[in-house]
């Protein structure tokens, strides 16, 4: 890349810090976003796609979930509430009756319908339309048909059998198998209704969609600056807006939309960079908005190497990482070390379901590595560049493997985060590598079975898991599902083929124009609709 | 003169096929596969993957789809994004940001760089002249994100002169900020360059005959020895001016202005070829234009100099 000329000097830097100190005590606030029109903005980072099922970006969420009413949707605790259904039912938890509010429409006039549903998934699973979030699809029965296994073959089907139409209001939709988290996938973004008009032509679609929420487009998605919504007068959910509308402004730099904040130029962030928190703080008072989030870190085992075999190995590497004290020293404290495989914000998590395999124990840990037989070769970490963060926790936890295991062998690998996944998929690492992992919606079941299920990345077997995974989507009740679900997370803490580290932390500012403003750590994410503009 | 024009533009023809190519192989041989960068650590069934690369040719070898793009661009057409973005659309848009950042940073360090340069030259030796050095040799040794930071808390949030970021305020209320930081390094070249080549040309013969003659000082300075010592500002000016096009990542980045540097670095990192090339390649032929016009100035600064 071109470089931005000049020369690095220290003496700079430390001038550029003082300045910026200085600077920073006699901060400001102000209030020039806006012209007192009942609208307020909101700064992240450009999304890739507008189309609900073509995304599964967070920040196309931000403005997707605004713009569409799901069928159902998430309360602040993660549990599915209907919003544009009236109910949704199963007796066996495989066929589903879902049965539409009458009498909503979209931004365009256009009634909202059971066809809209139908129209919209068909238009999702189908392959070579190449969605983002095809995969989504692929509980509902006629999904194999669409998208063959034979990557050249021509898909069977166009439509989805398992969704039949069986009224203006009123779907049934068949699953491969029972599923009873269906309720909670149907707030996913990607399961949002279509309009007629919309299918017809995704590309002006994708510039300018045209939903069933309470905001609508004004005017086109103009690229790499903003996104423009209002309320929509014919809104007849339950989720009337308090402003008059939403501006997402797009930004490239976090550091620059925190200052944008300050400055008083947008009215919400919901993420401030990791440096400058302390400071923001400091700044912002109670306008500094922080919240548990659902992305968690995980350092996985290649499992399809027979170094890595013994479980006792594995959990002795989970009791040499000092949570706690990486947490203080990479991220001000502010992460929350795991105790369990799944975030506390999960409904269905326990409180220290991991229990010692997840405190840190150098004792107890080498006791486990000798009884394991030790490890031979070259330990090698892998971690992408995406974040910084990544290798100074590495760093640590190789330090204590050192010190405390004496494993003195290890090697570094950063990869590039556009290699990483590719890398991770065809299986080419030789060590424990870094994952994370972020809700699609709040159930333990989307953690286990994409992480610990059939086909998983760490090549882990386990029948037992498997069966109580099952056995758990069959279950009528959702308090049974999740015991089941608790079962199956007991049996992969034991067997630890890949160790939970710490849940993110999201850490956001408003301005002194807002007020009540809620970012739920779900893909409903911020709260647009009960923001109050002053 | 006209022939030799000709010549130049002919010229660029080959150059501009060999970048094309060389870009593309470059981007070509990036590691990673961008597709699956596209969904990050979400499931994407291979059929989907697939069909996507079929999409984009990224399934045929390098030379074919090489070719294929050069047809599509023979047509005028640039090509997608892997988001199924129109090439042309997406830089459209960057270009005018681009021009207008380019254009004011160029302005301000012509015009103050001259000048600085000139007040300098003349008085060789004195406060003026050490208060020139000194200060651009600070922001020669600032690294330009430091400078860009520290302009954006100090006029845009703590004093309020400027916006802090963004195109909203339009030209040039919004380019005027980012257009100094991103000058601010030429400038100081432009200022040293003039200041030397002045003070050394005010010594030559020609100078003194001048003044023997009992020309004014102005016209001694203006028309004689300025004019000449104009000649390498002018080819740093024009070589700039290609930078200052392309080479604005930072200073774009931290003002938040959605120009083509920002638009070429995220592409590289997507592993975009057919936004990389295409944004890359007019950068190349502006560069052509304006060396074509630099050497085109050197005729009218220094009549000595003739194109056949």
């Amino acid at each position: 890349m071109t470089s931005q000329r000049g020369v690095r000097r220290k003496v700079a830097g430390v001038v550029a810090v003082a300045l910026a100190a200085s600077l920073g005590l006699s901060g400001c606030g102000g209030d020039e976003a806006g012209a007192g029109d009942g609208t307020f903005t909101v700064g992240h980072s450009e999304p890739d796609h507008l189309v609900p099922a073509n995304t599964t970006s967070s920040y196309s969420f931000d403005v997707i979930t605004e713009l569409f009413d799901n069928l159902m949707t998430l309360t602040e605790d993660g549990k599915a509430v209907p919003l544009a259904a009236e109910s949704v039912a199963s007796e066996d938890q495989k066929v589903w009756t879902i049965k539409v509010r009458p009498g909503q429409k979209f931004h365009n006039g256009e009634p909202v319908t059971a066809q809209s549903f139908a129209d919209a998934w068909n238009s999702a699973a189908y392959g070579p339309n190449a969605m983002g979030a095809n995969s989504y699809f692929s509980y509902i029965k006629g999904y194999a048909e669409m998208n063959p296994e034979d990557e050249d073959a021509k898909p069977k089907a166009d439509t989805l059998s398992g969704v039949e139409v069986t009224g203006p209001d009123t779907l049934k939709v068949t699953l491969n198998d029972p599923f009873s988290q269906f309720p909670l996938l149907l707030t996913y973004p990607a399961y949002a209704p279509m309009p007629k008009a919309g299918l017809k032509d995704l590309k002006a679609f994708d510039a300018h969609p045209i939903g069933n929420g309470p905001y609508m487009m004004d005017g086109d998605w103009e690229r790499n600056k903003q996104i423009k919504l209002v309320a929509f007068p014919g809104y007849t959910g339950p989720r009337k807006p308090k402003n008059k509308g939403v501006t997402w402004k797009s930004y490239s730099s976090a550091d620059t939309a925190y200052t944008d904040l300050r400055a008083g130029r947008i009215d919400v962030l919901q993420t401030i960079p990791a440096a400058k928190v302390p400071e923001a703080k400091r700044l912002l008072g109670d306008r500094f908005l922080a919240r548990k989030m659902s992305t968690t870190d995980y350092l996985g085992f290649p499992l399809f190497d027979k170094r890595f075999d013994n479980p006792d190995l594995r959990k002795a590497i989970s009791m040499v990482i000092d949570r706690q004290g990486i947490n203080k020293a990479v991220y001000n404290g502010d992460y929350f070390p795991a105790d369990s495989l799944i975030p506390s914000i999960i409904p269905g998590h326990r409180d220290n379901a991991c229990g010692e395999l997840c405190t840190y124990d150098p004792a107890k840990a080498k006791q486990l590595f000798d009884k394991a037989g030790g490890f031979k070769g070259t330990m090698e970490l892998y971690f992408s560049n995406a974040q910084p963060t990544y290798a100074q926790w590495m760093r640590i936890v190789a330090n204590s493997l050192r010190d405390n295991l004496g494993i003195t062998d290890i090697q570094f690998r950063q990869v590039p985060a556009s290699d990483y996944f590719s890398m991770l998929r065809e299986h080419e690492e030789k060590g424990p590598y870094r994952q994370n992992w972020e809700a699609d919606y709040p159930s333990p079941q989307n953690y286990l079975e994409n992480m610990w299920g059939l086909d998983n990345r760490m090549g882990w077997e386990n029948k037992q898991f498997n069966d109580l995974i099952a056995k758990a989507n069959k279950a009528a009740d959702q308090q049974q599902a999740i015991a089941l679900y608790n079962q199956a997370e007991d049996i992969a803490v034991q067997e630890m083929p890949m160790i939970p580290l710490w849940t993110w932390a999201g850490q956001g500012g408003r301005s002194d124009k807002v007020d009540n403003v809620t970012i739920t750590p779900f893909s409903t994410g911020l709260v647009a609709t009960d923001v109050t503009v002053k | 003169m006209w022939r030799y024009v000709l010549r130049r533009l002919l010229q660029a023809v080959p150059v501009f096929i060999g970048t094309t190519l060389l870009i593309y192989v470059m981007v070509f041989a990036l590691p990673g596969d961008p597709i699956q960068a596209l969904a990050g650590d979400k499931p994407v069934p291979d059929n989907v993957l697939q069909t996507l690369r079929d999409r984009y040719n990224l399934n045929d070898p390098l030379l074919v789809q090489y070719a294929k793009y050069m047809w599509g661009l023979a047509q005028g057409d640039l090509g997608e994004n892997y988001t199924g973005q129109s090439v042309s659309e997406m830089l459209s848009g960057r270009w005018s940001v681009t021009a207008q950042l380019a254009v004011t940073a160029w302005i301000f360090e012509l015009a103050i760089g001259i000048a600085l340069g000139t007040w300098a030259g003349l008085r060789r030796g004195r406060l003026a002249d050490t208060l020139v050095l000194g200060g651009t040799t600070l922001v020669i040794a600032v690294p330009v994100f430091v400078l860009g930071y520290t302009a954006q808390l100090l006029f845009g949030l703590h004093w309020r002169i400027f916006p802090t970021a963004g195109t909203d305020e339009g030209w040039p209320m919004s380019y005027l900020l980012p257009g100094i930081v991103l000058g601010s390094l030429g400038l100081s070249y432009v200022a040293r360059l003039t200041r030397t080549s002045l003070s050394e040309n005010l010594r030559a013969d020609y100078v003194r005959t001048a003044n023997a003659k009992g020309l004014s000082r102005a016209r001694v300075v203006g028309r004689h020895a300025l004019r000449n010592s104009l000649i390498p500002v002018v080819t740093y000016l024009g070589v700039d001016f290609g930078n200052l096009m392309g080479g604005a990542v930072v200073t774009e980045g931290i003002f938040n202005l959605p120009g083509i540097g920002q638009q070429v670095f995220q592409s590289i990192q997507l592993k975009e070829g057919p936004v990389v090339v295409g944004a890359v390649t007019v950068l190349v032929l502006i560069f052509l234009l304006v060396n074509l016009v630099v050497d085109l100035l050197y005729g009218v600064l220094d009549p000595r100099i003739r194109y056949e």
